[in-house]
């Protein structure tokens, strides 16, 4: 602590206990997709949080008071084991509608971090990123952009990258334009009962290794959740199991950016994976997908067949294993005008297309099991991409494979005991 | 302004007060605190102001950059103390500094007379003229035990000295471009804890440092009071710096990035380096983007040739690729460092305004360019 700190502390002016001010009782209820009226808001408040996030000492917990509070400049955390915590997610807000500057509302350059019980509204880029850290918290936070889905919002809701040791539970996010969860190239993660609706990804898992998505929430969104990987980034993903979630009806318009991989993921898609290896899909509940409940897809069918040949990278998503989910619904009219012509010509005007899209691309000389199917009557429709979709058949034998079931992600101390 | 900050500012003045009403005028040695963190950027004795204007104090240095990064058009005055004894170390065109040592940077703008602020081509001015200049902050980097550390003095309104700020400040401000063309724009002067979103180049141990004091771009020619000379050389001479190469115009030395006798390429890649790559290198924040634009990273996909954004959102600006060789407008790099919407610009922090010249100069290397990206 600086001298200076030290004096202020001294002459009484640091008083940082902020809930002092929680004598409120919050915002009142907000009719759902309201657009957040600031009127009233608090607009004094943030230079006393800027103040706590600079003061902040290791092992110090910041307490955000109920209220509606307006931020206009991006706040930023340096010091490790810090916690922030607010009094609900729907009782503590913060707005940065008003932001001029600063890519994201709230960015975490620190470990051991915990972010509970608040809500993070509107901000021009991203609400919450959390770059390069260790052991990270985040719980029972709200991330939304209230004025509901559009391609002028940000593009994620709850970013943490670069994590390694990571538990993202019980939040929720609306209308990001990219991934209102995105777990970006961090490893040991689990990501559990959050809500995720009305953005273009409702939860994303890219180039990430080891990672536990189960008991979440996502409808409503472009696609549900995705598993990806990106070329020319310095860690490939693999090991990412998606269980016992309820993804249903995410049939909305893409409103992603083109040039972003979600610009990819055709409207009406429950769970996609691109590029990525040994992801297992079990014991879902994967429900109505105009386009299809899964898809299997490598970079080449996102648009990028010459970026798909980048040096160093692999294309190809394989050891992928589908198991024990109740599809329904789905498959009735895909987003595509190729799936649409390929419906018809398939499976009748009325017919659908099967529960499992494969886009066919695949690596001659990979000897191991790609794409393993052990779900009931659910076929996989194999378009044939590599032979120019020449061949597009629902033949099973291929995916009548076994693979060897990954192991459970363990959360290391202190997030775990 | 909070109260907090009011309080801060009547407390400074009541030091200041208390300390016989010293400020920039009274000329005192430069000296460096080893915790404390001085309330009145006079108290460091780095700057002094006489009726000529605001200049270094005797004992302190003032340095210029070949290419320096782009802040809103703001002209900067630097200084370098290295306190008694101690020298800083050239390694490999890295400057190493002992502990002890205090670097300021002094943000202003030639100020119109109906107060709008000019923008203009970055100058080597020894001197800050207060009666036509604007002068916003002084930033002070100081060389602690524990590390650098960074300070945020904003002026007061007659300019004859700076408070500390840690929360930083904003400022509504006109800027005039070529004497008519207006642009209101908010100049923001950092918080302390944002010191650290450009000076942490390494995201893994965060630590903050000088960006601008390498040997390369101090590798130049500067108009000191006492006559016209290399930087290198100057600091040598004065005793602050070992190690130096004795060849100066064989070593490392970055290009200016508008000189316009060095080639495209050069320059661009020395605009890119000090303008993007103290978070876009191998270990820098922006390192989840996979694109690195360091000035020496060969030039290829992760320079961003053809190369796809990973988790640029908006920033895209519903482009494929990075950089398309012969494209400007079909790139991503000159969408971003285009835009002043915080959700797509580049850099993310310390500009509000486009820096034209920079992105013409990025245009026209990538316009230059041959092939394709299909």
């Amino acid at each position: 602590m600086s001298a200076k700190v030290a004096a202020f502390k001294a002459a009484g002016f640091s008083v940082f206990v902020m809930g002092l001010w929680a004598c409120g009782e919050g915002p009142g209820p907000r009719e759902t997709g309201a657009l957040r009226d600031l009127a009233g808001a608090d607009a004094v408040y943030q230079d006393r949080l800027i103040e706590a996030l600079i003061d902040a000492q290791p092992g110090d917990v910041i307490t955000i008071p109920a209220g509606v509070f307006v931020i206009d400049q991006p706040l930023a955390l340096t010091v490790d084991n810090v916690t922030i915590r607010g009094a609900g997610m729907d009782r503590t807000v913060l707005n940065f509608r008003g932001m001029t500057s600063g890519a994201q509302g709230l960015l975490v350059t620190a470990d051991n971090f915990t972010i509970e019980d608040i809500g993070l509204e509107d901000a021009p880029g991203d609400l919450l990123k959390i770059n390069e850290a260790e052991n990270v918290i985040i719980r029972r936070v709200r991330a939304e952009w209230t004025n509901g889905p559009s391609s002028e919002n940000g593009a994620y809701g709850l970013y943490p990258v670069q994590v390694r040791n990571l538990l993202v539970e019980d939040c929720v996010a609306i209308g990001a334009s990219d991934a209102g969860v995105y777990v970006g190239q961090s490893q040991n993660v689990v990501v559990r009962r959050n809500r995720a609706e009305r953005n273009v990804a409702g939860i994303e898992i890219e180039n990430t290794v080891d990672a536990d998505v189960y008991e979440n929430e996502a409808t409503d969104n472009t696609g549900g959740v995705l598993v990806f990987n990106m070329p020319q980034l310095s860690q490939r993903g693999e090991r990412t199991r998606v269980y016992q979630n309820r993804v249903y009806a995410n049939n909305r318009d893409n409103f992603g950016h083109a040039g972003t991989p979600v610009a990819s993921v055709p409207a009406g898609t429950g769970v996609i994976i691109n590029s990525n290896d040994a992801v297992e899909i079990f014991d879902n509940d994967i429900s109505d997908h105009k386009t299809a409940n899964i898809i299997v897809s490598s970079l080449f069918s996102a648009g990028y067949q010459d970026a798909a040949r980048a040096e160093n990278f692999d294309p190809y998503p394989e050891g992928v294993f589908i198991a024990g989910n109740r599809f329904s619904g789905g498959g009735e009219a895909p987003d595509l005008l190729e799936l649409q012509a390929l419906r018809v010509a398939m499976f009748g005007l009325d017919g659908r297309l099967p529960d499992i899209l494969w886009d066919g691309y695949f690596n001659p000389a990979f000897q191991g099991p790609r794409l393993c199917v052990d779900n009931g009557e659910a076929l996989v429709l194999n378009i044939d991409g590599q032979n120019g979709n020449a061949a597009p058949t629902t033949a099973m034998e291929a995916h009548r494979c076994a693979l060897p079931r990954l192991a459970p992600v363990a959360l290391r101390p202190p997030l775990a005991p | 302004m909070s109260v907090m900050r009011v309080l801060i500012v009547f407390w400074a003045v009541l030091v200041g007060a208390c300390q016989g009403g010293e400020d920039l005028r009274t000329q005192s040695a430069p000296r460096s605190f080893a915790e404390e963190d001085p309330l009145l950027l006079s108290a460091w004795g780095m700057l002094h102001l006489t009726d000529s204007g605001v200049a270094p104090n005797a004992g302190a240095v003032a340095y210029g950059l070949e290419t320096p990064l782009f802040s809103d058009y703001a002209q900067k005055l630097r200084t370098v103390w290295i306190p008694e004894g101690g020298s800083a170390h050239y390694s490999e065109g890295r400057l190493e500094f002992p502990l002890g040592t205090v670097l300021t940077k002094t943000f202003y703008y030639g100020e119109a007379l109906d107060g709008a602020v000019l923008a203009s081509a970055p100058v080597d001015a020894a001197v800050i003229d207060p009666a036509a200049n604007r002068i916003i902050e002084t930033r002070v980097l100081v060389r602690r035990s524990e590390g650098w550390e960074g300070l945020i003095y904003l002026w007061n309104e007659e300019e004859t000295d700076a408070v500390l700020d840690r929360t930083g400040g904003r400022f509504d401000l006109t800027l005039v471009r070529d004497g008519e063309e207006r642009q209101a724009f908010v100049y923001a002067a950092p918080n302390v804890t944002q010191c650290a979103g450009c000076h942490a180049t390494d995201a893994g141990d965060r630590r903050i440092a000088p960006l601008g004091l390498s040997g390369r771009n101090l590798n130049r020619h500067f108009p000191y009071l006492e006559g016209d000379a290399n930087q290198i050389d100057a600091l040598s001479v004065a005793g602050w710096l070992t190690g130096a190469p004795a060849e100066l115009e064989e070593a490392a030395r970055l290009v200016g990035w508008s000189d316009a006798t060095a080639s495209l390429d050069d320059r661009a890649r020395a605009y890119l380096d000090m303008n993007c790559a103290h978070c876009h290198n191998e270990r820098g924040p922006a390192d989840t983007s996979g694109l690195i634009l360091e000035a020496e990273a060969p030039f290829g996909r992760a320079t961003g040739l053809c190369k796809l954004p990973v988790a640029a959102g908006a920033g895209t600006g519903n482009l494929r690729f990075d950089i398309v060789p012969g494209q400007p407008a079909q790139s991503i790099l000159i969408y971003r460092l285009h835009s002043e919407d915080p959700a797509v610009m580049m850099p993310e922090i310390g500009r509000a305004i486009s820096h034209r010249e920079g992105t013409a100069l990025l245009s026209a290397w990538i316009a230059a360019m041959e092939g394709s990206c299909s």
